[in-house]
Order: C-alpha cells, then structure tokens, then sequence
C-alpha cells in the first residue's frame, strides 16, 4: 500500500507508542514548508469583524444587547401579571393549539420570552462585541513524569511497610472478614422490604360458587346478558372499588365473557368449562400483565393492546400473534339455581406474565 | 502598615477575593481557569443542552415535591377538574391533579419538569453520537464515556420512575409491563417482584418507593456523575477538529472569560427559554385525560416516553418463547429481551475499550476524527443507530400501523427481521459512503477542488479548471492518521522456537484488518503523489 511510504502517519499501532513523539512532529507546523506540501501553516491571520473596525456596528450590537435584556425584563414584568391577573381555570382559543388553559400558555410564553432574550442578549454580546481572537493553550500529558511515579510507587510501599498490613496476616485476614461480614446487616435490613412470593401468584379471588358480577352495571350476570359478539368484563362478587385490595385483587381476578356458538369452539375442555357457548377467560395477558381489551366478534380473537399479542376465544385463547408464550387461563362456569353465572372454582393456573416458579 | 492602607483602598470585590483565597486558595483555581481555551464547533453544545436540562429538571423537579403527594391511599376527588369528581385515585394522581388545575403555575413547572427530561435523554443520546463518531472517547477520555453513558442509562431510569408516579392509567401499565419483565427473571423474579412492589402487584408501595428513587438515589447518583463528567472535561481539555495550527498539543479556542462564560451562560437561558415555550404550548403527559391507574384497564396507544420505547420494541417484537421443565418456567419471551436491552446498550459502553484494544494505541488524541476517516467505526456507529430505531419502530408498532394503515402483523415482522438486517445493511453502505468521500478527499487535495469552470483548449479539447487547495484545506485534508493493521507477527521466535498464536491474538488481527486493511481506508495522498502530479501536469 502506497500509505506505508509515509512512515509517521502510519504506523503499525506496536510501534505508534515509541514514536509517538516523532509523530506529532512529523506533520504541523515545524516541518519546511519547501520540503511536505501538506505543512500545518499556522493559525490564520484573525479576521476584523465589523464591530472591531466600525464604531457605529458596534454601537448597533450594543443597543441590539441592551434591547434583548429590556425585552426580557418587561416579559418578566408580564409574567407577574399574567400570574395575578389570569384565573387558573380560565381556557382560551389559540390558533392552532385549540383550547387551552390561559395561564399555562401566559405563563410559558412570557417566561420564555423573559429568558430567552436573557440567552440571546449574551450571545450576540459575546459574538459582535467580545474578543474574538483566537488564543492556543499548550495541552499537557495526563500521564504523571516518571519521576513522579517513582515516588508514588515508592511512598505507597513505604506505607504499606509501616502499615504491616503484608506481615500481620492475622490482623489482615480478620479485617477483610469483618468488611466482608459487615454489609451483610444492610442486605438483611431489606427483607422486610415485601413478603416471600410462596403461593400468592398462584391464587384469585374466585372460587366455587362465587357470582359473576358485570363490571359495569354491578349486578351478576345471567346467560341471557351476555350476548353473541359482545365482550363483557366481569369480577368476582364481594369485589367493591372501595375495599382495600381492590387493586391488587382485580389485577388477577379481572374477567372477560364472550359467547361464541357452542359449534364453533374447537377446544373440547374450553366447551366442557363453558357454559352454553359462553366462556370466561382471564382478562390478563399472559405476556406481561397488561388488561386485554379489544375483541374480534368474528373471528373471537383478542388483541392485548400494549404488546399486541393475539388469542383465539374459540381455540383454548391460544396464541396466534405476538410475544405473549401461553394461552389465557380459562374459568370453569355454571348456573347456579338462581340461574346466575357462578364460577366452579378458581383458575387452574397463575393468571397473568409467567415466573420461574410456575411451571 | 502600608500594605494595610493598600488592603483598605483596593475595592470591595478584591477585598472579597482576598477574604475567599485566604480560606479556599481559589486564585490557583482561577489562574488554571478563568481564561481556559474553549474549541468552538456546533457540535459541542450538544452536551451543555444535556447539562442545561438536567439543571432546569433539578429546579422543577424541587417545585413539584412542594405539591406532590407519594402516597397510594385511595382518595375521592373533588378538584376542580369536573370530569374526574367524585371518582377514586390514589393520593398521588389527586396531587397531580392539583398541581395542574389548582396551582397557579403548576402545569407550567409540570409540563418544563417533563419537556426537559425529554429534551436531557434526547441530548445525550445525541450527544454520545458526536462523541462517538468524531472518536472523542479514545484516551484519556474512556472514563468520562463510561461516566456519560451511566449518565444516559440513570437517566432513562429516572425518567422511567418520574412519569410513574402520578399513577395514571397510561404510566401504571408502564408499571405493570415492568413487573412482568422482573417476573421473567429466572430464579429471582418473584422475590425482586415481591420485595420491589411490597407484595403483590400493584399494592400500595411503590409509589412512594419510585419517589425516593427518583428524586433522592438516581438523581444524587446523576449529580455526582454530572460533576465527575465536567471536572474530567475541564482536566481533560477539550477535544477540537483538525486544521491549521491545531494540533493534538494545544488547543485553540476562545477563552473561558468573558466569551464562553457569556456564550454558554447566555446558552442556558435559551434552553431554559425554548423549553418554557415549549411547555406554555405543547401539552406532555395530560393525565386527566388518561384517568387513574387501575389493573383491569388500559388504553389504546400505550407508549412509553421516547427513551423507553426501543426496549418496549424489544419485548413487542419476540416471539413468545417458553420453556417449561421440571416445574419451572423459562420465559424466553420476555427474558430475552430485558438481557438484549443490556447488551444493546453494554456494547456501545464498551466500544472505547474494544476500539484501543484493536488498535494498540496508547497514545493520547486530543484531535477528532471526522466520521469518514475511521469508517468501521462510523459503520458500526451507524449499525448500532439503525438497531435502535428499529427498535423504536417496533415499540409503536401500533401506531405505525394505524397512522400508517399497515397490518400490525406486518410492521412487527418488519421489525423481527429488520433488527438483524438493518444493522448488516446499514454497515455497509456507511463504510462504502465513509470511503467515497476519502476518495473525495484524496482528489481533491492531488488535483484541486472542482471550479465548474469549463475551459477550452486551443486544440479543441474542453477541460474543467481545478483550482488548488489553500494550504490550510490541504493541511486539514491530510492531517488525520491511518493505521496500519496490527499483523499477528512472526510465529516463530529468534532462536527458531515455534510461539503459540493465542485466540486473542488472531481475534484481533481479523479485527485489525477489518479496520485498517485493503479496502478498508483509502490511502491519503502522500507528498510524493502530490509532487508526482503538480510537477508532471503543472497546475490545472
């Protein structure tokens, strides 16, 4: 390769660290200008501005500065009155904005414009009227001398000598036992931080006989509710938004209803759990936990709308799309005497994202 | 005495220097400093925005806690905003509420606490792209990349617990994408789930434990870094681009007073400026539209902030792999991404350390490389971009698909195969553009710039005028360096004694190769060339 005949830009990286010096003055500066055609000429000559040489420019900079700060202090001013005078609740049309709040947009506008002019004054100052003559600063290597090393290297032995950490092995081994131990309280102090796992991801609320109650209207739901093509959500009864675990409870317990035509559902254990074509499945997606929502009527798919994974209500709620890696659990139902819906007991499996423990 | 009489006429502000040196030896400090060469390039405030923000996030964010209420106890409320009345939230959602419908100035503080911390993770991924693709983290600066890239990383973690904590509909799904990902943890996962949430999720818990750690922990981790990160820019000094009279010895710039205290000062206050605007006119995170959270509900169109989205394309474009044996489950599907969003974002941390590891340089270099002079590493800069917009595509797959009318199905393949595709793709065109333009270079340092000056001979023939480079351009063109690639070297030693090649060794002259080999750089022009050609033709 051609390159190789300009030894001191190339360098094989083994040798660059010998010649690293070399280098620096290989190109630049010090070389004639005669003898390499690509010589570093030089910091070029400072060019005058107009303000360096016009008194007039530089007087138009200075007002141009002077205007930016008063602009800046009358938005300041407009900001205080904007806070005093707007109420809070008050909305306004802006083009092309819409209708918002008066004061956020008061406030924004005047705080920006206040600040903004602040910035933009000290710009303009520094770029018309400031120096701008370009100054070199001689770098210096990071690394310390030798000699400096030398006498870190030698400081540190004579410390670590009269520390007689090397030859009182016994002092040293305790010591680095009970800074081993001693954090050990730290972990410790996190434990009451939740409580073990043990069965609590593998239980919900339901259980035989309870009620399916319609999440919306808050009665339990009869088989004549639930009608083909319609999704209804439903909870377990005894679940009321005001009872202290109600987060936690409906975040496993959430159900969905759908009736598909007893004819058309191909799993034979999702038939045997159903109840007159109508099936309950677990409302969280088996992915990463968030609330299935949107449903198919004709194909009884169900779409998670967070990560897009795809079940089939006629099939078992397998997978059909999506990152999701198991099938929705199923609710066995019944009737009860009253001919309301009841579950027949719990889910058979951890509802929601899969964990190690679940097999 | 007289000495006295001076100290009582010198004026107040001396008088108060004085006073300060005495007790904190601050001339030393200021004859280091106060006149500092600063390199002036655009590239190079990109980091004072993400200073700039990060200041304006620690103001705001102050203001908020003021407000704010970190509890998850279920209140009924009766602000002023009327469609929410009467509805139960937990505390946290209620103050949020307040803080942007009751406070006067509220939403204002909220809306610039969010904007800047969309604009400081914006900043510094940009950022870290201008450090990367100039070669800005080659030594001495390793340690102050990996400081800046903690940086980034802490930053998508404070994001992530901020906007989690007025518990809207939209961030505890975010929440709840979280626990399930800890869940897929194999081993652990239902314990760190358990402990992180205190007990099941959501529980009543993590609210107030995200408060601390997003405004005590990360941020005082952020801080210390932010300060690390400048002292390092300060000792360091600062890198500048190639040209005349700019070498890797000095630097050349404007000093610190006056100029780049007003520039960078005056800086601060036009980040501070646009983001207020910005804040008074584009609304962020509208909660009242979204509701409070609640596990059985969710939106449509659930996106995480910007930041968090390529690892959200993570998790949307696997497969739902999943092993079950021996009574455990193994969930490949969601696993396997929260290990890839480590890798992904590991490697580019570790870049600095396998780039001197394949070229052996331990030199310090103070000088940046444009982008097309080192085109392995501006390809795999770029290969590593186009994963992660990739990425991104795939966390708003949905809304690619409905802005887009496209098949949701389809746009997720696209991100299944573009995630390794596109990389390899994007490889290759950049170091075959990165190469053109040496060529370019090349030729227009032998043979002068192109005038489009069409000139016709006596004889007939048309040619176009070139006019020779400055010597400043041609200085500028040449100045970078081109390595050689690192061979393995004799395997045999002088006393004919067979040396074992290890791995490594061979590892790292494929690399070498790859970097510095034929076809890798083309050949800058070199003195002999250029003599060859102004001598023979004469000046075109």
């Amino acid at each position: 390769m051609s390159s190789q005949e300009i030894p001191e830009e190339n360098l094989p990286a083994e040798q660059s660290e010998q010649t690293a010096g070399h280098d620096e003055h290989g190109h630049g500066a010090l070389s004639p200008k005669d003898e390499h055609p690509f010589a570093d000429p030089g910091l070029p000559p400072h060019e005058h501005r107009i303000q360096d040489v016009d008194e007039r420019a530089a007087k138009r900079s200075e007002r141009s500065v002077a205007l930016m700060f008063t602009v800046s202090m009358l938005a300041t001013i407009a900001f205080i009155a904007a806070f005093v005078a707007i109420p809070v609740d008050r909305s306004v049309y802006i083009f092309p904005l819409g209708h918002i709040s008066a004061l956020n947009f008061a406030l924004g506008m005047t705080l920006g414009i206040a600040l903004f002019c602040i910035g933009a004054g000290a710009v303009h100052w520094a770029r018309t009227l400031m120096s701008d003559v370009e100054i070199a600063d001689e770098r210096h290597p990071i690394e310390a001398e030798p000699e400096v090393r030398e006498k870190v290297f030698a400081d540190f032995k004579q410390g670590a000598k009269e520390s007689a950490l090397g030859r009182r092995k016994l002092i040293r081994n305790t010591m680095f036992g009970a800074l081993t131990l001693v954090p050990l309280s730290g972990v410790v102090l996190l434990r009451d931080l939740g409580p073990l796992p043990e069965e609590k991801l593998r239980h919900t609320l339901w259980s035989r006989g309870k009620l399916l109650v319609n999440m919306n209207t808050n009665e339990p739901l009869r088989p004549s509710d639930v009608a083909v093509g319609s999704l209804t959500f439903a909870k377990p009864e005894g679940l009321e938004e005001h009872d202290h675990e109600f987060q936690n409870e409906i975040a496993k317990a959430a159900l969905m209803i759908v009736r598909i035509q007893p004819e058309n559902i191909k799993d034979k254990r999702e038939l045997e759990w159903s109840h007159e074509g109508i099936v309950a499945y677990s409302k969280i997606c088996t992915h990463v936990g968030c609330p299935i929502s949107l449903y198919e009527q004709q194909t009884h798919h169900v779409l998670c709308p967070c990560h897009q994974s795809t079940f089939d209500l006629s099939d078992g709620a397998r997978v059909i799309f999506g990152p999701a890696g198991h099938a929705l659990p199923q609710l066995r139902i019944g009737v009860n005497d009253e001919g309301y819906l009841e579950a027949l007991g719990d889910f058979e499996e951890p509802v929601g994202p899969a964990f190690w423990e679940r097999g | 005495m007289s000495t006295a009489q001076d100290r009582r006429k010198a004026p107040a502000g001396e008088r108060v220097a004085d006073w300060a040196d005495g007790r904190l030896g601050i001339y030393s400090l200021a004859k280091a400093n106060m006149r500092k060469i600063f390199p002036d390039h655009w590239s190079f405030m990109l980091g004072e925005i993400c200073l700039y923000s990060f200041i304006i996030i620690i103001l705001t964010g102050v203001y908020l806690t003021l407000f704010f209420h970190p509890s998850m106890n279920e209140v009924e409320y009766h602000g002023s905003y009327v469609p929410l009345q009467g509805q139960l939230m937990s505390e946290a959602f209620a103050s949020t509420l307040d803080i942007s419908f009751d406070v006067r100035g509220g939403l204002l503080i909220r809306q610039i606490h969010h904007w800047a911390a969309i604009i400081f993770l914006a900043g510094m991924f940009v950022h870290m792209m201008r450090v990367f693709f100039t070669g800005a983290f080659r030594k001495p600066r390793e340690i102050n990349w990996l400081f800046g890239f903690l940086l980034f990383v802490l930053g998508m973690f404070t994001g992530f617990t901020g906007y989690s904590l007025p518990d809207d509909l939209l961030s505890g799904t975010g929440v709840r994408f979280t626990q399930g990902a800890i869940l897929s943890m194999p081993i652990v996962g239902t314990y760190i789930s358990m402990f992180l949430f205190g007990g099941e999720f959501p529980g009543t818990d993590f609210v107030a434990r995200f408060y601390s750690i997003h405004i005590l922990l990360l941020p005082g981790i952020m801080l210390g870094l932010v300060v690390g990160h400048l002292i390092l820019v300060f000792y360091h000094k600062h890198t500048q681009f190639a040209g005349p009279g700019r070498t890797n010895k000095n630097v050349v710039g404007m000093p610190l007073l006056p100029v780049y205290m007003a520039k960078a000062g005056g800086f601060f206050f036009l980040v501070f400026g646009v983001i207020s605007a910005i804040a008074g006119i584009a609304t962020v995170n509208p909660i009242w539209v979204l509701g409070p959270y609640r596990p059985d509900q969710v939106s449509t169109g659930a996106q995480p902030d910007w930041y968090m989205g390529f690892a959200e394309g993570l998790v949307r474009a696997m497969p739902g792999w999943e092993i079950n044996f021996w009574g455990h489950t193994l969930v490949l599907g969601v696993f396997i991404p929260l290990v890839l969003f480590g890798l992904f974002l590991g490697i580019i941390a570790l870049y600095p350390f396998i780039e001197s590891w394949v070229t052996g340089d331990k030199r310090e270099h103070h000088i940046l490389d444009r982008p097309r002079n080192a085109p392995t590493r501006t390809a795999f800069g770029v290969a590593w971009v186009t994963g992660y917009m990739i990425m991104l595509i795939g966390g708003g797959n949905d809304i690619v698909a409905t802005h887009f009318h496209l098949s949701i199905n389809a746009v997720t393949w696209f991100v299944r195969i573009g995630f390794f595709a596109g990389p390899v793709i994007a490889f290759i065109i950049t170091k075959r553009i990165c190469l053109g333009l040496q060529r370019r270079d090349r030729e227009k340092v032998l043979h002068g710039r192109e005038t489009g000056i069409i000139k016709r001979l006596p004889h007939g023939e048309f040619i176009e005028v070139h006019e020779p480079l400055s010597q400043e351009q041609m200085y500028t063109l040449t100045a970078h360096e081109q390595y050689q690639p690192a061979e393995i070297g004799p395997t045999v030693d002088e006393n004919g004694v067979e040396r074992k090649v290890t791995g490594s060794e061979k590892l790292r002259a494929k690399l070498s190769e790859s970097y510095y080999g034929e076809g890798a750089q083309i050949p800058k022009p070199t003195a002999e060339e250029y003599r060859e050609i102004t001598s023979g033709h004469g000046h075109h």
